[in-house]
């Protein structure tokens, strides 16, 4: 234990306001970080219920349980609710939580509009879901909200562009507040390049936020003024085009994905050293590539349609463009092992979801290299081959690095150390299940099964069936998750340090984290060199 | 305790780029229109009458197929009066198409041209289009519609088939037509 640490809370000792306004009112970065986890948690069951309507409608072909609107109400609102919802506040959340703790700044630099940002997360997701009881029912088009089809979601229509605006402004205002924070709030002796990954991964996906969510939502206002002004951005009697939305909404889109991703190496990158026990293999290198990803994201984004008859110069420029990017993935993947390469592992549950997720991410950034080839993606284009794709990025990939984040710093935020067996059998149930739900989609894809489809053709029966049996795997697994939460406080008491191999500010202060931390700034060399 | 004073420049630079960047994505728009003139990208031809020269290649010829196609929302019957010519580069030819509307009301229609393959989209001249105006319709007229083109002698070699498309629309919102 340092001392630092325990001088930094001792002007400053009280607690929060008690009852409901504390969590209101709450400009604490700890508290708003525990608000963000909890929405978070409440959005991927919310959207994994959807999930479960998607997967026993496909268990068998026909149609037996819901309406073919339905179903694609189901589709569209499962995607919009796990990106907006559940994927990107996760993240959110451990940034509030854990970014001041690492970089020795007291709160985020911007605390009241830290309280705003996540507050209008539950007004916009009430908004979005509040369209399930309308006449006409939810939007069906898909995330991707493509015109004209977008255009005839009749009642809901203005409520999910509304939304999309909410949740924009609330991703806005909290990357201005973790950039603002990062720059002007790190301890003294902390120069950008000595950050801890996960910071640096966090900055960059900042900026990107920045850089594109005001492009969604000026996409999204074109078409609400096609919908109700009169204008034809998209509208082709008009003179408009509706391609070019796809042009604006990729651009927005591909850069999505990374912000999606992005903060998912940062937690990889902290979690491998502590249970190798060594330090991470090329920090430095990691932080160009995470810059050099970021930017390659934004001249990619064509890459999501090939098939909508582009020029060859384009298709070419767009597919390598794209294969360019698996070379800094590439590099990221190389230190991750190489930080493994002879260290001394143990495989606490944090350190299991990190090895699936590199291991099962690559696979998924190797469908996505597939896909990246023009001439095989109009075989690919729109099949289940995508939906496999993008579901192992996302889930092995984004939501394991979420849960391995979790568990790792779990024992910081509540001062005991949760049950490392019901750990494990959740990670070993999500890990399998993940695999039986999303691998046999590959198939399917490459059979040609077209996606967003409520039946099919006989010749897909039975790998439809593994996937929903996967799929129903899968989602009962995550209540184990739930109980682990629910029981963590049961645990032996967390040292400070809680892991024998982990380095950083945010091991200085005591577990569970005091209320107001580092009051005082930290010197964060002194506090590092006391865990050599 | 914390100094507001001191986040305000760098808060400012990034609300700059926020709103800078809301701009870009409208500027998307006409940057995408110029885009696609310069390119044909999208299949996209001349939108207001052109005037040309003819210089006859006869040596060449080059089959147009005229392909319709009726918007979901419009109630209107369209056809090409003839499914495909073949015509010689530097030649300006005439085509007729035929439009009813189906409806009880008076509507206006927009025929929406779109060439296939987008690489010879720039190569292919419309000097007289019945697309460049909306077009009216009583409740139940028939009217045939005259398109004047001409192909350029530059229209690249491996190029011998242009597919000339047209989409009927009915002006009227979309959302007025989802009601019918
Ligand atoms: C090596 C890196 C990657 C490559 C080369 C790649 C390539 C592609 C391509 C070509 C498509 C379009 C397929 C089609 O629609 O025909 C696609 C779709 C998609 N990718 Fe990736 N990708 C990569 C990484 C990622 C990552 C890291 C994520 C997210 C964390 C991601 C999420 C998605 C999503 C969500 C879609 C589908 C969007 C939709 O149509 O709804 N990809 N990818
Ligand atoms: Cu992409």
């Amino acid at each position: 234990m340092n001392t630092a640490a325990h001088d930094s809370h001792d002007h400053d000792d009280h607690g929060p306001v008690k009852g409901i306004r504390r969590w209101l009112f709450s400009t604490n970065h700890k508290d708003i970080g525990t608000m963000y986890l909890i929405f978070s948690l409440t959005m991927f069951f919310i959207g994994g219920l959807m999930a479960m309507v998607i997967r026993s409608e496909l268990a068998i072909p026909g149609l037996q349980f819901v309406h073919p609107e339905f179903f694609n109400q189901m589709t569209t609102m499962h995607a919009l609710i796990m990106v907006f919802g559940a994927v990107m506040p996760a993240f959110v959340g451990l940034a509030n939580w854990m970014i001041p703790l690492m970089i020795g700044a007291p709160d985020m630099a911007l605390p009241r509009m830290n309280n705003w940002s996540f507050w209008i997360l539950p007004v916009a997701f009430s908004i979005l879901l509040s369209t399930l009881l309308m006449p006409g029912g939810s939007p069906a088009g898909g995330w991707t909200m493509y015109p004209p089809l977008v255009l005839q979601t009749g009642n809901a229509f203005p409520f999910l562009i509304f939304s999309v605006h909410l949740m924009g402004l609330s991703s806005i205002m909290g990357a201005i507040n973790i950039i603002v924070t990062v720059i002007n709030m790190r301890a003294p002796d902390m120069s950008l390049l000595k950050m801890p990954m996960f910071v640096w991964t966090w900055l960059i996906t900042a900026y990107l936020l920045i850089a594109v969510m005001p492009v969604l939502a000026g996409a999204v206002t074109m078409l609400l003024t096609d919908q109700f002004f009169g204008t034809s951005f998209f509208l082709a009697a008009g003179g408009g085009d509706p391609v070019m939305f796809q042009h604006i909404f990729w651009f927005f889109g591909h850069p999505e994905v990374y912000i999606m991703i992005l903060p998912a190496f940062g937690v990889v990158s902290e979690i491998i050293p502590t249970f190798a026990r060594k330090k991470l293999f090329g920090h430095d290198s990691m932080v160009y590539a995470a810059s050099c990803i970021a930017f390659l994201s934004f001249i990619v984004w064509a890459h999501h349609m090939f098939t909508v008859g582009m020029p060859l110069t384009g298709q070419l420029f767009f597919m390598f463009a794209t294969m360019l990017i698996a070379v800094p993935t590439g590099v990221k993947i190389f230190n991750w092992v190489a930080t493994m390469w002879r260290g001394s592992m143990t495989f606490e549950t944090p350190m299991l979801f990190s090895l699936a997720f590199v291991f099962l991410f690559t696979i998924g950034g190797f469908s996505g290299l597939m896909l990246a080839v023009a001439p095989a993606d109009v075989q690919y284009h729109d099949t289940y081959f995508v939906v496999a794709h993008f579901h192992y990025v996302l889930v092995p990939g984004s939501v394991f690095a979420i849960m391995a984040g979790a568990y790792y710093w779990l024992p910081k935020w509540t001062g005991h150390m949760y049950n490392e067996t019901l750990g494990k059998v959740h990670f070993w149930a999500s890990a399998i299940f993940v695999n039986v739900t999303f691998f046999p989609m590959h198939f399917l894809g490459l059979a040609g099964m077209p996606r967003r489809i409520p039946d099919y053709s006989t010749q897909f029966a039975d790998f439809n069936t593994i996937a929903s049996i996967g799929a129903i795997g899968f989602g009962l697994s995550q209540l184990l998750f739930v109980w682990v939460l629910l029981t963590s406080r049961k645990g032996a008491k967390a040292t400070d340090r809680v892991w024998e191999g982990s380095h950083g500010l945010e091991w200085t202060v005591p577990s569970p984290a005091p209320y107001h931390t580092f009051a005082t700034p930290p010197k964060a060399r002194i506090a590092n060199e006391a865990f050599e | 305790m914390l100094k507001v004073s001191k986040h305000r420049s760098l808060v400012g630079q990034l609300l700059l780029m926020t709103v800078a960047m809301f701009g870009f994505g409208f500027l998307l728009v006409p940057l995408y229109d110029v885009f696609c003139e310069v390119t044909g990208f999208g299949g996209r031809t001349n939108a207001v009458a052109a005037a040309v020269d003819e210089a006859p290649d006869l040596t060449r010829e080059i089959r147009i197929e005229f392909l319709t196609t009726v918007n979901s929302y419009a109630q209107f019957e369209f056809v090409a009066d003839v499914d495909s010519m073949t015509v010689h580069p530097g030649r300006m030819y005439a085509a007729t198409f035929t439009a009813k509307n189906l409806a009880a009301g008076h509507k206006i229609a927009q025929a929406v041209p779109s060439i296939a393959p987008g690489s010879a989209a720039e190569y292919f001249t419309k000097i007289e289009c019945f697309c460049f105006t909306s077009q009216e319709f009583m409740a139940n007229e028939e009217r045939t519609m005259p398109l004047q083109f001409i192909v350029s002698p530059e229209l690249p070699d491996y190029v011998d088939t242009i597919t000339l498309q047209y989409t009927f629309f009915d002006t009227a919102p979309v959302a007025a037509n989802v009601e019918n």
